[in-house]
């Protein structure tokens, strides 16, 4: 009975997004589903996302990061000053500034015992100071083109179906492949009507979305981007030993210490990810902007963390899944662009959200006393 | 283990200890609270790593030295605390290898963990599905789920501290043949607990610690409950002596003080189900009025209820002194002259990083009293300023009490007053009781502890599964008879169920 709960919370926010999609259809006389929306909006929660994704590592360790939006305006910043000495070395220095002030937080939290909220509180202010210094407060403008498109890119409709059809293919091995091990350890097999839903269920909405991308031209590359930091964190949370003893920590932290788990070990790098995926998610909002402004970023942390706390994700840590935060920031991203779509005042939009996050997790926690 | 010494800042937590343990024995650690039995465990098991000791530790014959927990179960050793150490979000199988995953390369091979997990179940005769959640488990399996994860380890040297603490008599005989098993099998299993009997029953060997040394250790055969007693505390406590506790005769003519009727409560995460069903009951000025029940019989969830701390949906007529009273929330609980010691007492009835002054004065804020209150109750304590963290866990219960009498209740529910704490500190405790009903208290009593019960109580009701299911008073009372009511196994004819016609026949067996 418990189980389906779970499940059940699940599928309450996949309602959830689905009245809130066909509201904005009704409302906005079909505009909202058409391809070249779904691709914006789309296009528009992956910096969150990926922010998202990398907050649920943190969340989950019962930890928070609130330098996060600053962060992004600092490596996006340090990405644009280094366009200089060309496309990878100034990706790369995104991508270690990311990491190494992730490192830094997580080393204060994790070796110092400095609560992160204080910690991350320091990095918001101290962050966002850093780059008004570096770029003594002013905007500077991409140049590299590669870099300007990374934002806004569209992968051409052949290598979208190519790109399908690797991922159906991998579907299937999986499958076949967990089959197998499964028989091997002497596991129960799923029969072949599960095999084969387990299949097609996935390949159709591999499809669709492909088919619907490539509807407005093509999927888009951020987009692309986004996937595959989703996958990659999915599988590092559910199926390593490394996301596991995260969600260990972050549910009782004594067990996972007297089990064995080196704690600091794994708090310093949950943050160094989070740092990381904070590179990326600068270079992806810097490129679509096509410039870095000092104030970049600003309250990116809150969207991360509501589009976790939506998902189903616990600030007590030990819960929540990247497919909760990805559904989070999707919601999120739903709202931005819809009411963006009815040209819903900006002082009402604020209101709403705000309103939509204190309600999903009121709805959650009602949900949880009553069974 | 040899001439193990450990310091704590100001105090000395063991002080030359040695230990050993043979393959294929149960060797028992008992001692009082504070006697150093899981600080030797600790040490052993790597909590307490290499160098913030002193002593050697010898495995098959090597001196080692651990570095952490993960280098001791290397060397065989596993320790199941006595918090228990599991994720509730986890399955059974991921729990059982927590730390141990069989991965390649970082990857966690989830086949190889169900599989193996499932195989250590078998071995240990556990008919529970491994990919269940931890959380949703009885307290009883979670125990189990504990020892499965220290057999997954391969450990050769199995540390049980306080196994039994919250498991029913059934669940503890099932882990009983379970460790019985695994000593057969040649394990070396060291048992450490507060219940003299089943350590008696278990054990070839008992050490017994005191203040941090070793007073030596014996074959189990060669000793019995009460010499165990006198190691453990250095002097002898006997039966008698708890006797000599016990309150005053009461009278039929007193008038009672406080009365429930039909309480009920719901169970907050199972809609519909009741777990206090119709009970009622009065106690009388002076009054011990024990309950009894096994784990889960809603003992603890009656005493909420009637505080007004009950997070399920209740229902219930009050009475203090025969007006009636609403009780909605605890605030009026202490209007009503109701105070309330309760099970738990780090969790809900203490402040431990405060004071004992600011401590005993939270429910009145009476500051004069407080000093009048610990010369009473003897809390010892450097003074009204130390910190209740720091005192012994019988001085914590003792401010608890304390902070209650501050607030001149005329009904006092104790529920657990003496979990946790040692002997010596329990009979101190048991005073408290007597000299307060003596005073004309009306007390309720909540104990696991039959003889606590028994040897205390004026009157008995034993709760089985949010009935009463039998009253006894204090000259018909033996353990024999509550426990019948408590399972329900007794052949008596169907006890009064519940409500109040069922008791008053008995008053008479007062006079």
């Amino acid at each position: 009975m418990k189980i389906d709960r779970a499940a059940l919370r699940a599928y309450t926010m996949v309602f959830a997004l689905v009245a809130i999609w066909i509201f904005f259809e009704w409302r906005t006389d079909g505009v909202f589903l058409r391809p070249v929306n779904l691709a914006n909006l789309l296009k528009q929660m992956s910096v969150t996302g990926v922010l998202a994704v990398g907050m649920l590592f943190v969340i989950v360790a019962r930890q928070i990061d609130l330098s996060v939006g600053s962060l992004v305006g600092l490596a996006g910043g340090i990405a644009a000053m280094t366009q200089g000495w060309g496309l990878v070395p100034c990706f790369l220095a995104a991508l270690a500034t990311g990491v190494a002030a992730g490192a830094l937080s997580g080393a204060l939290v994790a070796y110092l015992n400095i609560p992160s909220f204080i910690v991350t509180l320091g990095g918001l202010l101290t962050w966002r100071g850093v780059i008004l210094w570096l770029s003594k407060g002013e905007t500077i403008p991409v140049r590299l083109t590669v870099f300007r498109t990374l934002g806004i890119a569209l992968m051409t409709p052949a290598s979208g179906i190519g790109m399908g059809v690797a991922a159906v293919a991998a579907v299937i091995w999986l499958t076949f492949r967990r089959n197998a091990a499964r028989r091997r350890h002497g596991l129960p097999v799923p029969g072949a009507a599960a095999t084969a839903l387990r299949i097609v269920v996935p390949s159709l909405l591999i499809a669709a979305f492909v088919a619907v991308m490539n509807a407005q031209g093509g999927v888009p590359l951020p987009v692309i981007v986004l996937l595959a930091v989703a996958i990659a964190g999915h599988f590092l949370t559910q199926s390593t030993t490394f996301g596991r003893y995260l969600y260990a920590i972050g549910s009782n932290p004594d067990a996972a210490r007297l089990s064995g788990v080196d704690l600091p070990k794994h708090i310093l790098a949950a943050f160094a990810l989070l740092g990381g995926l904070v590179g990326v998610a600068a270079l992806l909002h810097t490129g679509r902007v096509g410039s870095a402004s000092p104030d970049a970023g600003t309250l990116m942390e809150l969207d991360a963390i509501a589009a976790c706390v939506i998902g189903g994700t616990s600030l007590m840590g030990g819960r929540g899944k990247v497919s909760g935060a990805l559904l989070g920031a999707l919601v999120m991203a739903s709202l931005d662009n819809g009411m963006s779509l009815l040209s819903v005042e900006n002082a009402t939009q604020y209101i709403i959200k705000g309103a939509v996050l204190v309600a999903a997790v009121g709805f959650d926690m009602a949900g949880r006393r009553k069974g | 283990m040899r001439s193990i010494s450990k310091r704590f800042p100001g105090v000395r937590a063991l002080d030359d200890v040695s230990f050993d343990v043979r393959a294929g024995e149960i060797h028992a650690l008992v001692g009082e609270n504070g006697a150093g039995k899981s600080t030797l465990m600790k040490i052993l098991g790597g909590a307490y790593p290499h160098g913030t000791y002193d002593g050697d530790i010898v495995v098959g014959g090597e001196v080692r030295r651990f570095s952490g927990v993960r280098a001791a179960e290397d060397a065989g050793i596993a320790v199941v605390h006595q918090e228990l150490s599991l994720i509730p979000e986890f399955s059974i199988a991921e729990n059982i290898f927590l730390g141990r995953e069989p991965t390649r390369r970082g990857v966690i091979q989830s086949e190889e963990l169900y599989s193996g997990a499932q195989k250590v179940l078998d071995q240990l005769h556990l008919r529970l599905a491994p990919h269940l959640p931890v959380g949703f488990l009885g307290i009883g399996q979670q125990h189990l789920v504990e020892i499965a994860k220290a057999l997954a380890r391969d450990a050769r040297i199995l540390v049980l501290d306080e196994p039994t603490a919250a498991l029913t008599d059934a669940e503890a005989d099932v882990l009983f043949a379970i460790l019985r098993r695994l000593r057969d099998g040649g394990a070396a299993i060291v048992y450490i607990s507060h219940k003299l009997g089943e350590v008696l029953a278990l054990a070839d060997r008992i050490t017994v610690l005191r203040d941090g040394k070793s007073v030596g250790t014996d074959d189990a055969a060669a000793l019995d409950a009460p010499r165990l007693i006198a190691r453990m505390v250095g002097r002898e406590v006997t039966v008698e002596d708890r006797q000599s506790c016990l309150s005053g005769q009461t009278g039929v003519s007193v008038p009672h003080v406080f009365e429930a009727r039909h309480v009920t409560v719901e169970d907050p995460n199972v809609p519909g189900k009741l777990i206090v069903d119709d009970v009622g009951f009065e106690v009388r000025r002076g009054e011990v009025l024990g309950i009894a029940g096994l784990v889960g019989a809603g003992r603890s969830d009656l005493m909420m209820a009637i505080f007004g701390a009950h997070p399920g949906r209740k229902r219930g007529e009050f009475f203090v002194a025969g007006a009636p009273v609403v009780i909605d929330k605890p605030a009026d609980a202490i209007r009503a002259g109701i105070g309330f010691v309760t099970e738990d007492r780090k969790r809900f009835g203490l402040f431990l990083d405060q004071t004992v002054v600011s401590n005993l004065t939270l429910a009145t804020m009476d500051v004069a009293a407080s000093d009048r209150a610990m010369k009473e109750l003897r809390i010892k304590a450097p003074s009204v300023f130390a910190i209740a963290g720091t005192l012994s866990g019988g001085n914590q219960q003792k401010i608890v009490l304390g902070k209650w009498l501050l607030t001149n209740p005329r009904v006092l529910l104790l529920d657990e007053p003496t979990r946790g704490i040692d002997v010596g500190a329990k009979q101190e405790i048991y005073a408290q009781i007597d000299r307060l009903a003596s005073e004309g208290l009306a007390i309720v009593l909540v104990s696991s502890e039959l003889p606590e019960v028994l040897g205390l109580s004026d009157r008995i009701l034993v709760l089985h599964e949010g009935r009463i299911s039998g009253e006894l008073t204090r000259g018909e009372a033996t353990a024999e008879k509550v426990m019948a009511y408590a399972t329900l196994t007794g052949q008596r004819p169907s006890p009064p169920a519940g409500g109040e016609g069922g008791r008053r026949p008995d008053e008479g067996a007062f006079a």
